[in-house]
């Protein structure tokens, strides 16, 4: 095993340094290159560099800066964007074979506001093929290394950027998560992560997975700086009509305020069994640094949790199964050469791009759809969707927010999954919840296991409720310290 | 619920989902559905007569999107940029393979 964790600086430290002239945007964006080129072949975080945007981008940042303008809010932080997300000038793969090539002709919405807030855009991260998994296993790449422990998975499906993160080969970094997949890796990694409520970012140019569940979120190396990112990306965009139009507060200035009064869930059903039992430790601690820093902490009942997960693989393929049509080899991406009619040069396609956990849950979604079987298995599994709505809806009338563990264990160990689907689902066990619900979450570090492996604590915010999960966040953030 | 799916369905789900699948990708997906479908039909446990479905979350939040956009016309993607990244175009159109066989 080799280590590779390093923690990035604080956005206020690199803005102070740039505004000064102690440091420019183009000379961090070099250096962030040359760690990448460093160690990016031990750890397999990014998929491809975008090396002649970012560094037009941090021209503009230090000629700001050197006429004394005022800087814009994220001016030359250097970023990492999840290969599941359009960016012109980098090829945008999902991770998969059948997209091998394509070079997207504009911007994602979240990747435009980034820019236009400054950020220096480094390249794109890996991650499981189509954001469909909880290893970075999944990849058509090949797996992401946990920087921690090599020999360890760093989560999924947003394994590369809580990896870059983890291992500062970016000072923050954009991921996307349908069912746990930021959540869990930021656990994995020792990093924050964000899950904004479902509207909340627009998922235009995001690469469609489960339309109703997924979501674009932020990763830093601390709450604020997350906080920050999300107030950039977040709003109503007239290209995502499912974006919310509710106002974007000031999520750092919300995460500043103290905790104290705050009531604090606890919902027993998270703590049950096959909790790794250090894991149970470092989050107990973590709530008691929350009591010990004026929080109030009640017991939460949340009956439904067991049936979540088999709830969201029947949602999130269904969902999938109609959104990955689209993949055909018509209009990007591969086209097999082995067809010579339209229907099998479809399916040629299809099966000779897509990888094997894809091809599973295209499977499992289209079976669940289909005459016969709907009601039984769709239908049924959005009506226990409801149930679960409801509870967290009900928990969130009497307390501000609810704290959890991310994940049952620390991070795992390649391949000791990899031959049990199953296995592999329940790694999202208390992430999936969040998803179906549509509420908020941040991860955020709170201690380790005794073989030094990162635990994160999730802490779930009602719906568009993110300032108080930050605040919570915070709180446990500074316990660590 | 507890339906155990055959050979014979994987290959007529596959064939819906335009997959063409090898023998032995058909056998494995074979065991993988049914372990997954015996575990989701846990489901059956919980008594939902009379719930109605949530399809998504719109409803459940107080600031929803903001509606149907203006019916005007806007500026879209460049024709030939687009037609770029297609496997087989005529420069106006994605060309594929012929339909059907004669």
């Amino acid at each position: 095993m080799e280590s590779f964790v390093e923690t990035p600086r604080t956005f206020a430290s690199l803005r102070a340094g740039i505004e000064s002239g102690t440091t420019s945007a183009s000379s961090l964006a070099a250096a962030y290159y040359d760690r990448i080129a460093e160690i990016n072949p031990r750890l397999n975080v990014y998929l491809s560099l975008t090396r002649d945007r970012a560094l037009a981008q941090a021209e503009r940042v230090d000629a700001l800066a050197a006429k004394g303008d005022p800087l814009p809010p994220l001016a030359g932080i250097p970023v990492g964007i999840k290969d599941v997300m359009v960016m012109q000038g980098a090829p945008a793969t999902a991770g998969s074979k059948i997209l091998k090539g394509y070079m997207p002709p504009y911007d994602a919405t979240a990747v435009s506001r980034l820019e236009a807030a400054g950020a220096v855009l480094l390249g794109k991260l890996n991650c499981d093929e189509f954001a469909m998994g909880s290893s970075n296993e999944n990849s058509a790449y090949g797996p992401v290394r946990n920087p921690v422990d090599t020999d360890r998975v760093p989560g999924g499906s947003s394994g590369g950027s809580a990896a870059a993160v983890a291992a500062n080969m970016a000072v923050a970094t954009l991921g996307s998560d349908t069912g746990g997949s930021i959540r869990q890796p930021a656990s994995f990694c020792g990093v924050v992560g964000v899950l904004p409520t479902w509207s909340r970012v627009s998922r235009y140019g995001l690469i469609a997975f489960a339309s109703s569940l997924d979501r674009i979120g932020p990763f830093a190396a601390n709450v604020r700086d997350a906080a920050t990112m999300l107030g950039v990306i977040a709003g109503y965009d007239p290209k995502d009509a499912t974006s919310s139009v509710a106002p974007v507060p000031d999520f750092a200035a919300e995460s500043d305020k103290p905790v104290e009064g705050l009531r604090i869930g606890i919902p027993a059903e998270y703590f049950a069994e096959g909790l790794d039992p250090e894991v149970r430790a470092a989050i107990e601690t973590g709530i008691a640094s929350l009591k010990a820093a004026g929080c109030t902490i009640k017991p939460v009942s949340l009956p439904s949790t067991k049936y979540a997960i088999p709830t969201y693989y029947l949602v999130a393929t269904a969902e999938a199964s109609a959104n990955l049509a689209r993949f055909d080899g018509v209009r990007y991406g591969y086209r097999s050469p082995n067809s010579d009619t339209l229907s099998a040069m479809y399916s040629h396609s299809r099966d000779e791009g897509f990888g094997a956990e894809v091809k599973r849950r295209i499977l499992l979604g289209t079976y669940a759809l289909s005459a016969g079987y709907y009601d039984a298995y769709y239908g049924k599994a959005q009506q226990v969707r409801r149930l679960l709505a409801e509870e967290f809806l009900r928990a969130f009338a009497e307390v501000d927010a609810i704290v959890t563990p991310t994940a049952p264990t620390a991070a795992f160990k390649l391949g000791e999954k990899t031959g049990d689907p199953l296995a592999m689902y329940l790694a999202d066990i208390y992430t999936v919840t969040a998803s179906l619900a549509g509420i908020c979450g941040v991860t955020v570090p709170c201690g380790q296991t005794s073989a030094g492996l990162p635990v994160g604590m999730q802490v779930l915010g009602s719906h568009l409720q993110e300032g108080t999960a930050f605040r919570v966040a915070r709180a446990v953030e500074a316990a660590q310290a | 619920m507890t339906a155990k799916v055959t050979v014979k369905q994987v290959e007529r789900v596959a064939e819906l989902a335009h997959l063409e699948l090898t023998p032995e990708e058909t056998g494995a997906m074979l065991h993988d559905l049914n372990a997954i479908l015996d575990y989701v039909a846990e489901l059956n446990e919980l008594d939902t007569a009379g719930v109605a479905p949530l399809a998504q979350v719109t409803e459940l939040l107080e600031a929803a999107g903001g509606g149907l956009r203006t019916d005007a016309v806007l500026e879209s993607l460049d024709r030939s940029k687009v037609l770029a990244e297609a496997p087989e175009t005529n420069g106006v159109f994605f060309k594929v393979p012929k339909v059907m066989d004669r």
